[in-house]
């Protein structure tokens, strides 16, 4: 090629990062000028004029650190949970299913097919009180006449444990896959009983997998408002949904860009501590 | 042959220690059943009640018809919606896909200062809440006073696909062996016939992974789409909204149609990638 060779990636990269630095980087500089705006007096709703007011950030998080708190406890909660659904599943697929694999493989995503939210929605229906679940569960008093499976947080979690569980389970069958079987045959052969060797050769060499799967989880459920608004309760909202209201009900951009910049800050502030503690277990 | 001598010769297992071992050898097997189970019981859910005699709202089983698969635009607004989710999953795809793939072939072929920052701006996106990009996005648009609709959406999924789009081509880059183009190279072919006739093609199936993965992400989002459509509705607005209400039977055959034609054309891709192999 006659162009000089050092320019070839600068000339692949601009388009992409022009439009990223359009369309990502500017938008969040934006968001955080807004978060510091106060109404123009006199002005409409909806007007408002920069003062940097960073008390708007205090306000914010002091109106809503229920939702805050409840967002990063839903969050964690449906991680771990769908590390535990989806780590056996994942070595289910990658050792255990022979020919099988990638049509497997292809049925973990393919509920992503058939809408989210539909999905979503068929839950609600099924835990719901016209869904066969609750009154069988009843009938058999496994749950008393009254309890209810929706519009809990206990559904809100179910919820969100079950629409991330392919982005748990892809990551994790890609590092397990990965791993050489004669490894663990040789932990075998170094007098390893299965428990010891799952634990000290196949847990290690997956952690990659783990610590992805764990990021692709987290990240979205933290911000999630849609099984909130579908499965949940005016009391088990999230800060996703304060966010939601803000913008299309109340018009307050500045608290909802506050809301956001500091859900954004404390998911970073998370993942980088999180990817350090993992890395620093993964050397030992 | 008498009982006796087969006593003699194996001696028989209690038949429950017989299941017991069984079960053991099999647990990973019936789980995996009862996994899958659970990620398909709400896609088979929205298929049975596609099949629902109902009225308006599709919440209780009310008697089998073919009606709603005869006519799936019977509901008012379910096919426009249907047919601005393609439209903007189709746009947003293609820019995505030819933008992140340059990308791609950027980091993981070359090494050029500012890689790691690079490797950070794609990994951002990623790492922002939907409900962030969506409202910062929003009020850049509100900012130079553009309205949001149909490509103010379109911008918006081409923006959270492409990390999605690097990441996939990048990792099938990154897994060729070298020693391919190396004897393209022996052979006397030029860089751009390199290119050409030996990397691109060992790429595309990932390109063409990428390409489903962006379209499959933009068809089903709904956050971003919410803050950044103003009054377009896309299939998942449509039922996020039709939820209040109750949803039409119609939207229940159309998110069964889909699953069943990305089941078909990812089957159909796996066995056009093994008759290659062979």
């Amino acid at each position: 090629m006659s162009l000089p060779k050092v320019r070839v990636p600068y000339l692949l990269l601009f388009p992409g990062f022009a439009f990223l630095f359009t369309f990502f980087i500017l938008p969040i500089i934006n968001l955080a000028q807004t978060s510091t705006q106060t109404p123009i007096k006199g002005g409409d709703t909806g007007q408002y004029q920069q003062s940097f007011a960073f008390s708007n950030y205090i306000h914010a998080f002091t109106e809503n650190k229920e939702q805050f708190a409840r967002s990063f406890v839903f969050a964690t909660l449906s991680t771990l949970l769908a590390l535990a659904i989806a780590y056996p599943l994942a070595y289910a697929i990658a050792f255990k299913s022979g020919k099988f694999k990638n049509i497997l493989l292809v049925l973990v995503v393919a509920p992503f097919f058939t809408s989210f939210l539909l999905r979503t929605i068929a839950w609600k229906q099924i835990l719901g009180e016209e869904g066969f679940v609750v009154p069988g569960l009843r009938s058999l008093h496994i749950i008393g006449q009254q309890t209810t499976l929706t519009s809990t947080s206990f559904a809100v979690v179910a919820g969100m444990t079950y629409n991330f569980l392919p982005f748990m389970t892809l990551p994790l069958y890609a590092s397990l896959e990965r791993i050489d079987p004669r490894t663990i045959e040789a932990a075998g052969d170094l007098y390893a009983n299965g428990i010891t060797a799952f634990r000290r050769v196949t847990v290690p060499l997956s952690m990659p997998g783990v610590v992805a799967g764990t990021l692709l989880t987290f990240i979205p459920a933290a911000g999630d408002y849609v099984n909130a608004a579908i499965l949940g309760s005016p009391t088990s909202k999230m800060v996703g949904n304060v966010i939601e209201s803000r913008y299309f009900k109340i018009v307050d951009y500045p608290t909802a860009a506050a809301l956001s910049f500091t859900l954004m800050a404390a998911i970073l502030i998370l993942v980088t501590l999180y990817i350090r503690k993992v890395g620093t277990e993964e050397l030992v | 042959m008498s009982k006796k001598v087969i006593d003699a010769s194996i001696p028989t297992i209690p038949v429950k220690a017989r299941f017991s071992r069984w079960f053991g050898r099999n647990l990973l097997r019936i789980y995996m059943i009862f996994g899958f189970t659970y990620l398909f019981i709400p896609v088979a859910y929205t298929f049975v009640f596609s099949f629902n005699d109902s009225g308006k709202s599709n919440l209780i089983w009310k008697g089998f018809t073919l009606r709603n698969w005869q006519n799936p635009c019977g509901a008012p607004e379910v096919c426009s919606a249907l047919s601005n989710s393609i439209k903007i999953g189709l746009l947003a795809t293609t820019f995505a896909t030819i933008l992140g793939t340059m990308v791609a072939f950027a980091v993981a072929r070359y090494s050029f200062k500012g890689r790691s920052a690079s490797n950070l701006l794609i990994f951002l996106p990623m790492a922002t809440p939907e409900v962030v990009l969506g409202a910062s996005l929003l009020s850049l648009f509100l900012l130079f006073k553009i309205n949001p609709g149909f490509w103010p959406t379109v911008i918006a999924h081409v923006m959270f696909c492409i990390s999605f789009v690097v990441v996939t081509v990048k990792a099938r880059i990154a897994s060729l062996d070298p020693r391919l183009e190396q004897a393209a190279m022996d052979l006397y072919a030029n860089e751009l016939e390199t290119f050409r006739r030996v990397t691109f093609p060992l790429v595309a199936p990932g390109i063409a992974g990428a390409a489903l993965l962006a379209f499959s992400l933009s068809f089903d989002d709904f956050i971003i789409t919410n803050f950044n459509s103003g009054t377009v509705t896309t299939f998942p607005k449509f039922v996020y909204v039709a939820a209040a209400r109750g949803i039409p039977a119609q939207a229940n055959v159309i998110g069964s149609s889909m699953f069943f034609l990305a089941l078909a054309l990812v089957i159909a891709g796996q066995l056009v990638n093994r008759k290659k192999i062979r």
